[in-house]
């Protein structure tokens, strides 16, 4: 995992300073209430409905045992003894004090942390595969990558004040863990016939109001030039991007307008210029990043642990888990554990402050004492020996954190909503939970097969409905909270937007709509197909006329009770 | 008298910045006696009549956030004061434009960045090149302006390369991996 070295601390320690004195104006009224506003959003701090929000980076979803430490004791000292895990593997406090905040900080940079660059108007902070370094399909490590990317945004002078914020993500596997497609940049680490690195590089991807997939710009930048050509488009979108008009201030709206063949000419004529620039990528300095993600010493073990295959034919529960939660490692005799941040009842991607130490004990004890976040808002101890798998199961079992449904039904996305978010039309974690109970029944779960199911509170989409196979939305209506869903998105390499299957449902319909279309697929599934798949064959014609139907008898139940 | 930044220290300054009323055409305005920072559009259409006095030094033109820099270019040896105007001070054009006129125009007179301008981004500021740069007037006390000249250093090495240090931290010195 890449380690500070004296520039990187010192560089968060002076963002510490720089904001200790900002928070100070602003409590001192030197500072406008307008002018604090994007300093403090740089510095992931948001006002939100309860009390202002701290949103902290992870770069890459990257974290070791002493920054879970730190932030179980934020999480004790300055909040009310949990944290939340984001959909952009960050981290959010939802309670604590302006004034504390650069306290929180300064904590932070002890243990290499900051929240830079979390929110606001710049490039936000890099996300990238969790399963970077383990992964059987990997062929690149995106991580020094991600990282190089990361120093070079911190702080972009020119890139502090964009028209909209700018997220940038990195894959180096055939498969894409980081949903490149909805990212403002994607980069996709590739070869050349001669094994030389560089990017495939896809721009104007995102969610929000307007959903859209990237497009191509470039088929192939050597890694050299990564740097500069994301320049040459940066400055491209900051130039020329709306500013005008909030909801068309994003890069796609530009891509989409230029169209991009004439967004692509304008990059490349901005890049010539950059082109061998001063920003262009040495060998030294990718290999010096690169020293930080070496593997670690793995010991020599066979393929398959027997202890390990013993334990799964006689214990269940644990054989449940193994299939759910144990993903294939690409050394002999490990495997990746993820840690189930979805037990039903619990908001999706909350964690305790005993459990942020709980998990710190055990990365030491079972995973070199690391771990990561994924977008999905779980945790994974990435290097895990199988002969260990047992002993760590019932660790995690003790810390409510071994819900064997990683990938299942009750996996569930899910935004604060409106429960902690200004900005939300409906809540959100009461629908998951209440979709979650429906759902217990492990057995079924468990038959029901891979399906994501993603919620957001509001059109902003930061529980990533638009790519759920089954997407709930919350939408205002007359001042009532109802929920749109669609079916048939899809993140990954087959990146696809979900169709909105009819009108909007009540908050308690909706454990019986996920109900209705998981019988329709049930019932007309081929063997081994996941629910997206069914819904790729079939179209949504049948999943639209059972929801409804479902619903009408239904509400004439309801009326038959009520007249009888 | 207003007071700008200048080489990290404050000082008293007596230029004005001409700003067009709706109903004020570029081509007639009258550009009074003093040294004036003109908006582009009167340059331009008055660049016959006011040359002299930019080569003189009394007066230089500034651009907005959608003004195409490279407009400038043949200009670029007879002006020695431009401006870029933050409309905003969350609009970032100014800083692109800046690193432009710099870095791509090789323009080496001095640049104000103007209107909106917060302490709190003097530090972007001179990164994109800006030498000078002029708060609003009676935006800032004058002990206020005083101690904003701390942000001027509110980072000591940063990662990326920008106009006032081209190379990026990684060309500037040697980081090594410590075990
Ligand atoms: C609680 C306070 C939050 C506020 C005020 C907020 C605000 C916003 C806004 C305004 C957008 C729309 C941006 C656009 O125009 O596309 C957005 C999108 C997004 N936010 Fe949040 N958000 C909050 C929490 C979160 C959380 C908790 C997560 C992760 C769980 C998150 C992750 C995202 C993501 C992934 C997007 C998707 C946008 C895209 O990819 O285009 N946000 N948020
Ligand atoms: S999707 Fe809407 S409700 Fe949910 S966190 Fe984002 S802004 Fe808030």
């Amino acid at each position: 995992m890449y380690q500070y070295d004296e520039y990187d601390q010192r560089l968060v320690d002076e963002r510490v300073a720089q904001f200790r004195d900002q928070t100070r104006r602003y409590l001192a009224g030197e500072l406008g209430e307008d002018e604090f506003r994007p300093l403090r959003l740089q510095n992931g701090v948001y006002i939100q409905r309860h009390a202002p929000m701290l949103r902290i980076a992870i770069p890459y979803g990257n974290l070791r045992a002493a920054q879970l430490r730190k932030l179980a004791h934020i999480a004790r000292t300055y909040d009310r003894g949990y944290a939340h895990f984001t959909t952009r593997q960050n981290v959010q406090f939802n309670w604590p004090a302006l004034e504390d905040v650069p306290e929180i900080l300064a904590e932070l940079a002890t243990v290499q942390m900051h929240a830079i660059q979390t929110s606001g108007n710049c490039i936000r902070n890099v996300t990238s595969d969790p399963f970077a370094g383990v992964a059987g399909d990997e062929h690149t490590d995106p991580r020094p990558w991600a990282e190089l990317v990361r120093q070079w945004s911190t702080f972009h002078p020119e890139f502090a004040f964009l028209p909209r914020k700018f997220k940038i993500a990195v894959n180096g596997a055939t498969e894409d863990r980081a949903v490149i497609q909805v990212h403002d940049i994607g980069l996709d680490l590739k070869r050349d016939e001669a094994g030389n690195i560089g990017f495939r590089v896809l721009v104007g991807g995102g969610l929000g109001r307007t959903p859209i997939i990237g497009d191509e710009i470039a088929a192939f930048v050597p890694w050299q030039h990564v740097l500069s050509y994301c320049e040459a488009i940066l400055r491209v979108y900051n130039l020329h991007g709306r500013r005008d008009n909030l909801y068309k201030a994003r890069i796609k709206i530009l891509v989409k307008a230029l169209g991009i063949e004439e967004f692509r000419r304008q990059v490349d004529a901005e890049f010539a210029h950059l082109k061998d620039g001063p920003a262009t990528l040495t060998e030294a300095e990718v290999a010096r990043v690169a020293q930080h993600f070496v593997d670690p010493e793995y010991a020599a073990l066979p393929a398959t642990d027997a202890g390990y295959e013993a334990k799964k034919a006689e214990n269940k529960p644990f054989a449940a888990w193994a299939k759910r939660n144990v993903r294939a490692h690409k050394r002999p005799g490990y495997a990746s554990v993820v840690l189930s941040l979805k037990p039903t009842g619990v908001a999706p991607g909350d964690i305790t402050a005993e459990q942020l130490d709980r998990v710190a004990e055990l990365s030491e004890r079972y995973s070199f004492g690391e771990v990561r976040v994924t977008h999905e808002q779980n945790l994974v101890l990435a290097d895990v020996r199988q002969s260990e798998l047992f002993e760590l199961w019932q660790q995690v079992r003790d810390a409510r954190l071994s819900t064997p449904n990683i990938g299942l039904l009750t996996d569930i996305i899910a935004c604060p909503g409106g429960d902690f978010c200004n900005l939300a039309n409906a809540k959100s974690i009461p629908i998951a939970n209440a979709i979650q109970a429906r759902f217990d029944n492990l057995d079924y779960l468990h038959d029901i097969g891979e399906i994501e199911l993603n919620i957001s509170g509001c059109m902003n989409a930061c529980g990533h409905h638009h790519v759920g196979h089954i997407g709930v939305l919350g939408v205002d209506k007359n001042g009532e909270e109802w929920y749109q869903v669609t079916i048939g998105g899809d993140q990954g390499n087959h990146t696809a937007l979900g169709k909105v299957i009819g009108p909007s449902f009540a908050a308690h319909e909706m454990p019986d709509v996920v109900e209705s279309l998981i019988g329709v697929y049930l019932e007309l599934r081929h063997a081994d197909e996941r629910f997206i798949d069914t819904v790729r064959r079939v179209g949504a014609e049948p999943f639209k006329t059972r929801v409804y139907a479902d619903r009408a008898a239904r509400l004439e139940d309801e009326r038959k009770v009520v007249n009888g | 008298m207003a007071e700008i930044i200048k080489h990290g220290a404050i000082h008293a300054d007596d230029w004005e910045v001409l700003r067009l009323a709706e109903d004020d055409e570029a081509g007639k305005v009258e550009v009074a006696h003093g040294r004036w920072i003109v908006p582009l559009a009167v340059w331009q259409a008055q660049r016959d009549k006011l040359a002299a006095r930019a080569e003189a030094g009394v007066l230089g033109v500034w651009l907005a956030g959608g003004d195409d820099p490279a407009q400038l270019a043949d200009d670029l040896v007879r002006l020695q004061l431009i401006a870029v105007d933050f409309p905003k001070f969350a609009d970032g054009r100014g800083y692109s434009i800046a690193t432009l006129l710099r870095a791509r125009l090789g323009y080496g007179g001095e640049l104000r960045a103007i209107g909106n301008v917060l302490r709190d981004q003097f530090f972007f500021y001179i990164r994109c090149g800006f030498d000078v740069i002029q708060p609003q007037p009676g935006k800032y006390s004058a002990e206020q302006l005083q101690s904003a000249l701390a942000s001027l250093k509110d980072f000591s090495e940063p990662y990326q390369g920008a106009v006032d240090r081209a190379e990026p931290l990684f060309r500037r010195v040697s980081r090594e991996v410590r075990a």
